[in-house]
């Protein structure tokens, strides 16, 4: 089994890009693949806690709690990105880690392969 | 005792959105990321403009004086002062009839002595090859 860095710079609402990331790191992590799941800009949104599911809008925190629980996912928010929005660390969604830039570099190093989505 | 090549492919318009400046952010934290790796193990980023993405690399630009932040301009120019490779597509310039002298080529200001590069698209197309990983901004 490989390991899978994905990054992503798009919002959980306002683009189906993010959806699509956590979609494709779920489908990793029942092949039994380890995924490190990073995201910068508007993408860390996804790591704020007490989101609300709507009909109208993605709701990712429930399968985001069951990758974390698989123990084969780990995802880390750029810490500055998140200050910068007003998110903080006792805002973050339990599970969640926050490192600088370096983390995702660093992680890129170490995986076999990477999905990088940037853009909004 | 390992360096991996990143490719930072950046085709977003400067100020539209915020990917180009974070692929100048994440390309530049390229020097701290030794903390989190092995002895010997380093990442060397590749920052490579294409398409719309050109327009990134336009100089004298003023967003402090009009949006109060960072110009791509400085992140660019901190990029060459870090010995950072930046190449600019040939092809996509003169598409948008940008001179070279409208571009930023050097950190000479600042006391950088590494130059961008204005190559034509098959060297870019190169260097997504040759590289480790690539990321498209």
């Amino acid at each position: 089994m490989g390991k899978l860095t994905i990054g992503c710079f798009a919002s959980l609402v306002g683009s189906l890009s993010l959806d699509f990331a956590v979609k494709l790191a779920e489908a990793a992590v029942k092949k039994g693949h380890d995924v490190d799941f990073w995201v910068s800009g508007n993408a860390t949104m996804l790591s704020k806690k007490g989101q609300k599911a709507f009909k109208d809008y993605s709701h990712l925190a429930k399968t985001l709690q069951e990758l974390f629980a698989t123990g084969k996912f780990q995802a880390t928010a750029c810490e500055a990105c998140a200050e910068a929005r007003g998110y903080h660390k006792e805002d973050t969604m339990e599970g969640w880690k926050r490192h600088s830039m370096d983390w995702y570099l660093a992680s890129c190093f170490k995986a076999d392969r990477v999905l990088h989505i940037g853009g909004d | 005792m390992a360096t991996k090549k990143l490719g930072f492919i950046v085709k977003s318009l400067p100020y539209k959105t915020e990917a180009s400046r974070l692929a100048m952010t994440h390309a530049i934290a390229s020097q701290t990321v030794e903390i989190y790796l092995e002895d010997g193990d380093n990442v060397e980023p590749v920052v490579c403009f294409i398409g719309d993405g050109v327009l990134n690399c336009l100089r004298q630009q003023q967003a402090m004086k009009h949006y109060g932040v960072t110009s791509l301009e400085q992140h660019i120019k901190n990029g060459l002062l870090l010995d950072m490779k930046i190449m600019i597509c040939k092809e996509d310039i003169e598409r948008l009839g940008l001179k070279e002298d409208a571009l930023i080529l050097d950190a000479e200001d600042i006391g950088g002595e590494t130059k961008a590069e204005i190559v034509p698209y098959s060297e870019i197309q190169g260097v997504m090859e040759s590289v480790d990983h690539l990321l498209f901004c």
